[in-house]
């Protein structure tokens, strides 16, 4: 492989990665303080680009349909938290990926009635539709405003985490939910307004990724499938592993396809169960396993 | 209460032991089975065989043969794990007299094991498998849409006229994009032309870019492509998003323009691809399927919906011969192979191995359209290796 | 004894279909006791020790594989070849798999579980050599008659089901339902607890090598969509429709997941939308599933 194609190859690992990222973010969240085995997320980013598809096709614009689209997904984050997930803080893990798992079944038949069972398009914005050279490939400049904004939401919530009340708040209801309401803070409130954000991440990506992707029935699958094995690669509940885990993900997918196209699918998984048996709860997990 | 509910099903169950004869009387319906996506990814081709199917039944006054059609649906969901069950549901539980669908080349490879087994009247309307028509046909098996090989094979001539002899290929890696690259390497290496490298995507996998940027430095004259549905959109959108599409022209069976030319804008204009059929033939017979299609569905019609329609039609002419007597199997299977259609596709009729013989169009995207710039290939006759039916 | 009579009654009637020689019958039903065999196969695992797992389609279709590739490759028929070779190459597979994931717990063990699901699915949907996604025939199969395969799948249940409580109400059933409990405790009190939990993996997942093999033998077609955590998740369905933790619930919840997919389809379209609607409920108002109702109180 000649230097120049390492590099775009490189690149375009980089930028699945970060896309990647975006989903899973929102996946470990959930999934480390909430302690919900959320299989419904994929179905959160499907229903984000359809969302994104309807707008633009009737307003003409893909970013007020993001504007529009993302206040819509915390709204539905919100209800399908209070209606369905509530009542799986106190379950074991076979009720929550069951519940989830019916949760997809009916966000499928939702989007067949509602949307339709057609491929759609997405156009992305007049300002953002031209391309960037890049030696002999050219680079859409679609792809590379996705990449920035992945990297700006990861640094804000990075920020939110780690400098905010809230982002104490999160930390400690991951550790000890029951402290922190005896502590007098709404944990119900964190809980719903933790699910809703990592609703809306995945809407987000979802509608990034709709002018890439082209949007259909089932896309939420294989990007539920592999936000999984990016957060328990980056280890459960942590964001920055999440951000390796992804990225990780990103590039092995990327080489694996040119380097050894056979075996290319089943990378990705050979990445995962490696990294477990290496480190059992993820590169960067919690030390005590509490779920 | 769990007891009384298993004796409910156990009830249920053994009503419908009792002989279907008991219950007839006249001319009995004709019952098709349908063997369909109607949920998922293909739903839009379900949707669209099954409503083509029905106008033409309607066109013939809702009866073919002198019988009544009765129309029994199964949702696949393009699930070759399910399909034996389904299989099982129309031929041994509603006991159809006839077997059309299915789209799903897995699904289609269940179908013909149980139905060469049980030799149900079967007519595959999507499928494109070889061996459908190859090793396992049988007398009693037809197909009405296309082979694979008759979509690629003849698209290799077009690139060899215009010069383009060093080609990539990029595909998915399961049976429908193997045998379009072989019919395709076939055609290409007769005259001349040399593959500089082959691209297997797995399936259904739509991440296309590592692949893109190889195709980049390997600068081939023209690059062949088999990809079809929501891939297909993507793969053209995100080829011309790379800046390949003005250097390296690209090619590929209709398939990679199907239905999603909308989505695809402006990044498929210019495109060229060989299919059995286009939306913009210009005879009688498509200009009349496809106001009626519009007019029945709202919908545009497209090549799946065609197989649909000359399914019911070219059955109509059989069940006509023999008066509607599906027991008559023989003379029915004659009347078959000796149907003559004037398909919206153009002139339609089976080939020995019971597929299709029909004339393979050049199609070029213009205007958001696909244009016909002539016969690729006419009575194209899909060569049926391993086939043994009237050799 | 309600059970005893309630499980006599349904074997009774499911050997009476054997009988009436349908052919639908035969056919459906053959494919739902599969379906009752994968259930309590899985139960072992999430029912009595508390391990949820995603890789039971995989011994499924690890057998079926096995079966379609002996018989076409080796030209091996013989039932009493093929059938002990397939169960241990699921048994085998288990054993390693097991080995692999048990390495991990909770949740983690869940995903690897899902990973080796999934690498074994590409395996088989990407090889041209093995089918790919089209799948293969099984070209000469060990039990041909529709009647024999039927009574075949009907002994093998029936044998599943007394092997496995017979396990179970052993001492080491006794243990597993300690590590379900509390593994830490039982870990305390000297039990090689990663021992117990690995032979129980490996006990499922040569259940689910019966099934697979049965499945080849009762169609003749193995796919890889018959792999992957998609049916993993089916076979879980069936568990919980069931009620975890009885044996002989999850069996029943196979049939009736099985005649629900059936008649669903006549009622809507949107026979999907009903699943899901039976899942979430009962996930929420009927966590011991359909064996909870008859048991009508906790168990201890």
């Amino acid at each position: 492989m000649s230097l120049s194609l390492f590099l775009v190859q490189l690149v375009n690992g980089v930028e699945y990665g970060l896309l990647l990222f975006l989903v899973a973010s929102g996946l470990t969240l959930v999934f480390g303080v909430l302690g919900v085995l959320n299989f419904a997320h994929g179905s959160f980013y499907m229903l984000g680009a359809y969302l994104a598809w309807w707008v633009s096709a009737r307003s003409g614009s893909l970013l007020l349909a993001i504007a529009v689209g993302v206040p819509a997904m915390v709204l539905i984050g919100l209800l399908v938290e209070r209606l369905a997930i509530a009542r799986l803080y106190s379950r074991d893990h076979l009720s929550q990926v069951l519940l989830t798992y019916g949760l997809v079944l009916l966000f499928n038949e939702l989007q067949s009635v509602l949307f339709g069972n057609d491929v759609h398009g997405v156009n992305t914005p007049e300002a953002l539709s031209f391309t960037v050279r890049l030696g002999e490939q050219t680079w859409p400049a679609w792809r590379a405003f996705t990449s920035l904004a992945c990297i700006c939401i990861a640094v804000t919530m990075r920020q939110i985490v780690l400098g905010t009340r809230f982002g104490m708040r999160v930390r400690a209801g991951a550790s000890n939910p029951e402290m922190v309401e005896a502590l007098g803070i709404d944990v119900r409130r964190l809980f719903a307004t933790l699910f809703s954000a990592g609703t809306a991440l995945a809407g987000l990506a979802g509608m990034l990724a709709a002018p890439l992707t082209t949007v259909y029935p089932g896309m939420g699958e294989s990007v539920l499938i592999l936000s999984f094995v990016v957060v328990v690669i980056g280890g459960i509940g942590s964001i920055k592993g999440a951000f390796f885990g992804a990225l990780l993900v990103g590039l092995a997918d990327t080489f694996g396809k040119v380097l050894l196209p056979g075996f290319a699918s089943a990378m990705v998984y050979a990445v995962m169960a490696a990294v477990l048996l290496w480190r059992p709860r993820g590169l960067l997990g919690a030390a005590a396993e509490g779920r | 209460m769990t007891l009384s509910r298993r004796a409910l099903l156990g009830a249920a169950a053994c009503t419908s032991l009792l002989p279907r004869r008991l219950f007839a009387a006249g001319a009995a319906k004709l019952r098709i089975g349908l063997l369909l996506p109607y949920s998922g990814t293909y739903a839009a081709l379900g949707h669209n065989i099954t409503d083509a199917m029905k106008l033409a039944a309607t066109e013939h006054g809702g009866k073919l043969g002198g019988r009544e059609v009765e129309w029994v649906a199964v949702d696949d969901e393009s699930d070759p794990a399910k399909a034996p069950a389904n299989v099982n549901k129309l031929i041994a539980g509603e006991k159809v007299d006839i077997l059309t669908g299915p789209v799903h080349s897995g699904v289609a490879m269940a179908m013909m094991q149980i139905v060469r087994q049980e030799e149900v009247l079967t007519v595959v309307t999507n499928a494109g498998a070889q061996a459908v028509t190859g090793t396992l046909c049988a007398p009693h098996v037809f197909r009405t849409s296309f082979s694979n090989w008759q979509t690629s094979y003849p698209c290799a001539d077009v690139l060899l006229k215009a010069g383009q002899k060093k080609a990539v290929l990029m595909f998915w890696n399961y049976s429908f994009g193997q045998e379009s690259m072989a019919a395709f390497k076939e055609g290409y290496a007769k005259g001349g032309g040399t593959i500089v490298k082959e691209i297997a995507v797995p399936f259904p996998s739509t991440e296309f870019q590592a692949n893109l940027s190889e195709i980049a430095s390997l600068k081939p004259d023209a690059v062949f492509v088999f990809f079809a549905g929501a891939g297909a959109a993507k793969f053209v959108k995100d080829y011309a998003a790379a800046g390949l599409k003005e250097n390296i022209p690209l090619y590929g069976s209709g398939f990679l323009t199907e239905g999603v030319l909308g989505v695809q804008g402006a990044a498929a204009e210019g495109i060229k691809t060989t299919l059995h059929y286009a939306d913009g033939l210009d005879n009688a017979a498509n200009k009349k399927f496809r106001a009626a299609f519009k007019k029945a569905t709202g919908r545009d019609a497209d090549v799946y919906a065609v197989a649909g329609y000359d399914t019911v039609n070219v059955l109509a002419q059989a069940l006509d011969k023999v008066k509607g007597d599906t027991g008559a199997r023989k003379e029915l299977i004659a009347a078959l192979e000796s149907a003559r259609l004037d398909s919206p596709r153009g002139p339609f009729r089976f080939s020995k191995a019971h597929n299709p013989i029909q004339d393979v169009y050049l199609r070029q995207v213009k205007g958001g359209q696909e244009a016909v710039l002539g016969v690729a290939l006419k009575d194209a006759e899909d060569p049926a290796a391993g086939c043994k039916m009237g050799k | 004894m309600r059970r005893q009579a309630l499980l006599l009654a349904a074997a009774a009637a499911l050997a009476a279909v054997a009988f009436s020689g349908d052919r639908f019958w035969l056919q459906f039903l053959g494919k739902a006791m599969i379906g009752c065999i994968l259930a309590i196969g899985l139960d072992l695992l999430v029912g009595f020790t508390g391990m949820v797992s995603l890789a039971h389609s995989a011994f499924f279709g690890l057998a079926a594989y096995a079966l379609a590739l002996l018989t076409n490759r080796l030209g091996l028929v013989n039932p009493l070849v093929t059938l002990p070779a397939c169960i241990a190459f699921a048994a085998a597979a288990a054993l390693v798999i097991g080995w692999l994931s048990l390495r991990a717990t909770g949740v983690y063990f869940i995903m690897v579980t899902l990973a080796f699901t999934q690498m074994l699915y590409y395996l088989f949907n990407d090889s041209p050599a093995l089918g790919g996604s089209d799948g293969l025939y099984v070209q000469a199969r060990p039990v041909d008659s529709r009647v024999a395969a039927y009574v075949v799948i009907w002994l093998a249940l029936i044998a599943v089901y007394l092997v496995l409580s017979r396990v179970l109400r052993a001492p080491y059933g006794r243990v597993l339902e300690g590590i379900r409990g509390n593994e830490q405790r039982m870990r305390s009190l000297g039990y090689p607890t990663r021992r117990y939990k690995l032979v129980a993996f490996v006990i499922a997942g040569a259940t689910a090598g019966v099934a697979g093999y049965l499945d080849a033998t009762l169609y003749g077609f193995v796919n890889p969509a018959q792999l992957g955590w998609r049916q993993s998740g089916l076979i879980l369905v069936t568990v919980l429709l069931g009620g975890k933790g009885t044996l002989y619930g999850p069996a029943f919840g196979a049939l009736l997941l099985a005649f629900i997919e059936h008649y669903g389809e006549k009622v809507t379209e949107h026979w999907n939308a009903l699943i899901a609607a039976l899942v979430i409920a009962v996930v929420l108002f009927l966590p011991r599933g359909l064996a909870g109702l008859l048991q009508g109180r906790p168990r201890g």
